[in-house]
Order: structure tokens, then sequence, then C-alpha cells
């Protein structure tokens, strides 16, 4: 199972999933009427690394964080 | 480090610890850049959520830039509600000359700007709204909604 966590303005409760890598997770959360407006423009981290490839492997007990767009300052 | 504080930064208190910490290591340039909130389209403040291991990442990985050129950058910010006049953000460059300082300042805060994971929201008529027309997707966003 892997953590799905949802960061900043995304007003969702973390998910625990079946997932062996991230394109999992993004056919899992593309079954979520309420994400469609976050998955097109949030980056996305594996244990705090940001991740580039949905090809990225998962084990058991991974974090997925969901980053939607910044504004710092 | 990042300083991380809860509401607004106390600025005076910052920067001059901030120059004394410095003061003994021979930089000849220290620039400080500071943001205060603005009274802007009838806000009363503006508030922030912020995800501490990534901001550390991001400038753990700008520091070794700076230490590569001989500079320390420093940084603070608030989080939670920081009200109109008051200030949510410091950065601050020591170099040992002013241009390195001058262009580091520079680049660091549009990095930080595009990149750094924290989340602005206006406080108006008592309500807490993301400032999503003013936020900036972070590089590789994206990754969840595409069909590759």
């Amino acid at each position: 199972m892997v953590t799905v966590e949802f960061l900043g303005p995304i007003q969702k409760a973390p998910l625990t999933l079946e997932a062996s890598s991230l394109r999992d997770v993004a056919n899992a959360l593309k079954q979520d009427a309420e994400m469609a407006q976050w998955l097109e423009n949030c980056a996305v981290a594996v244990n705090d690394r940001l991740v580039a490839s949905l090809d990225t492997l998962l084990n058991d007990g991974d974090k997925v964080s969901l980053l939607p767009p910044v504004c710092g300052g | 480090m990042v300083e991380l504080y809860n509401r607004a930064l106390n600025v005076p208190e910052i920067i001059t610890r901030w120059y004394s910490e410095e003061s003994d290591y021979n930089y000849g340039a220290y620039i400080p850049f500071i943001g205060t909130v603005r009274e802007e389209d009838g806000i009363e403040g503006l508030s922030f959520d912020v995800y501490e291991p990534i901001l550390t990442a991001w400038f753990e990985t700008w520091q070794a830039k700076a230490q590569a050129l001989g500079a320390k950058l420093k940084m603070a910010h608030s989080r939670g509600d920081v009200l109109v006049h008051e200030s949510s953000y410091i950065a601050a460059v020591f170099s040992p000359k002013r241009r390195v300082a001058l262009e580091m300042i520079e680049q660091f805060v549009e990095d930080f700007k595009a990149s750094a994971p924290i989340w602005k929201y206006d406080l108006k008529n008592g309500e807490r709204l993301y400032a999503r027309d003013r936020s900036t997707p972070i590089n590789g966003a994206g990754l969840l909604g595409s069909n590759e």
C-alpha cells in the first residue's frame, strides 16, 4: 500500500491504495471527478523528492505527494 | 536552514541577527530582500501553507550553488496569516563581492516564486481563498494528468 497526500489548497484527506508505479496512482486519481482540476497542474513527489515519470516504481509504505501551483513570498 | 515562523516576521530582529551572525566572515556584501503584504483588492492580509521537507531540499540545493561561489543564502518565511503591511518573506545573500550577491538574489527570489512549495491565500471578508490566478505550476507539473 502507498499513501497519497494532497498539499496546500487541495481539500482532500490522504488516501491509501495498492500501486506498483505512479501510473497506477494516476489511473486511480483519474476516476475521482474532484481531482480532475488538479491532475493537470500538480507536481508529484515520492517520499519528498520530485519525480518526472509515470514509470516511477513504488514500494510498500511509499508516500506520494501532490503539489498544486505555488506562490510563496 | 530555512527559518519558518507562525504569522508575521519580526523583520528588524531577523535582518539584524543575520548581519551579526555573518559579520566575522569577511563578506563584502549583504543583500536582504523583504516581502511585505500590500493593501490590494480589499484583502485583510495573506495566509500561507508551507511544505517543509521539499522546501528544505530546494533551499539546500540553492545553498550549494551559493557556496560554490563563496556566498551564503538565508531565508525566512511565514506560516498562517500575515496582515496588510506586515512581512512574510525575507531572502538574503552574503558574498565576498557585490556582483555575485546582486545576481544571486534575483535568481534565488525568482526561482523561489516558481518552485518553493508554499501556497498563498487571500484573507477577504473572513474567508481564506487560494490565490490560484497568481500561482505557478512547479516545473514538471501535470504528470498525473498526462497520457504518456
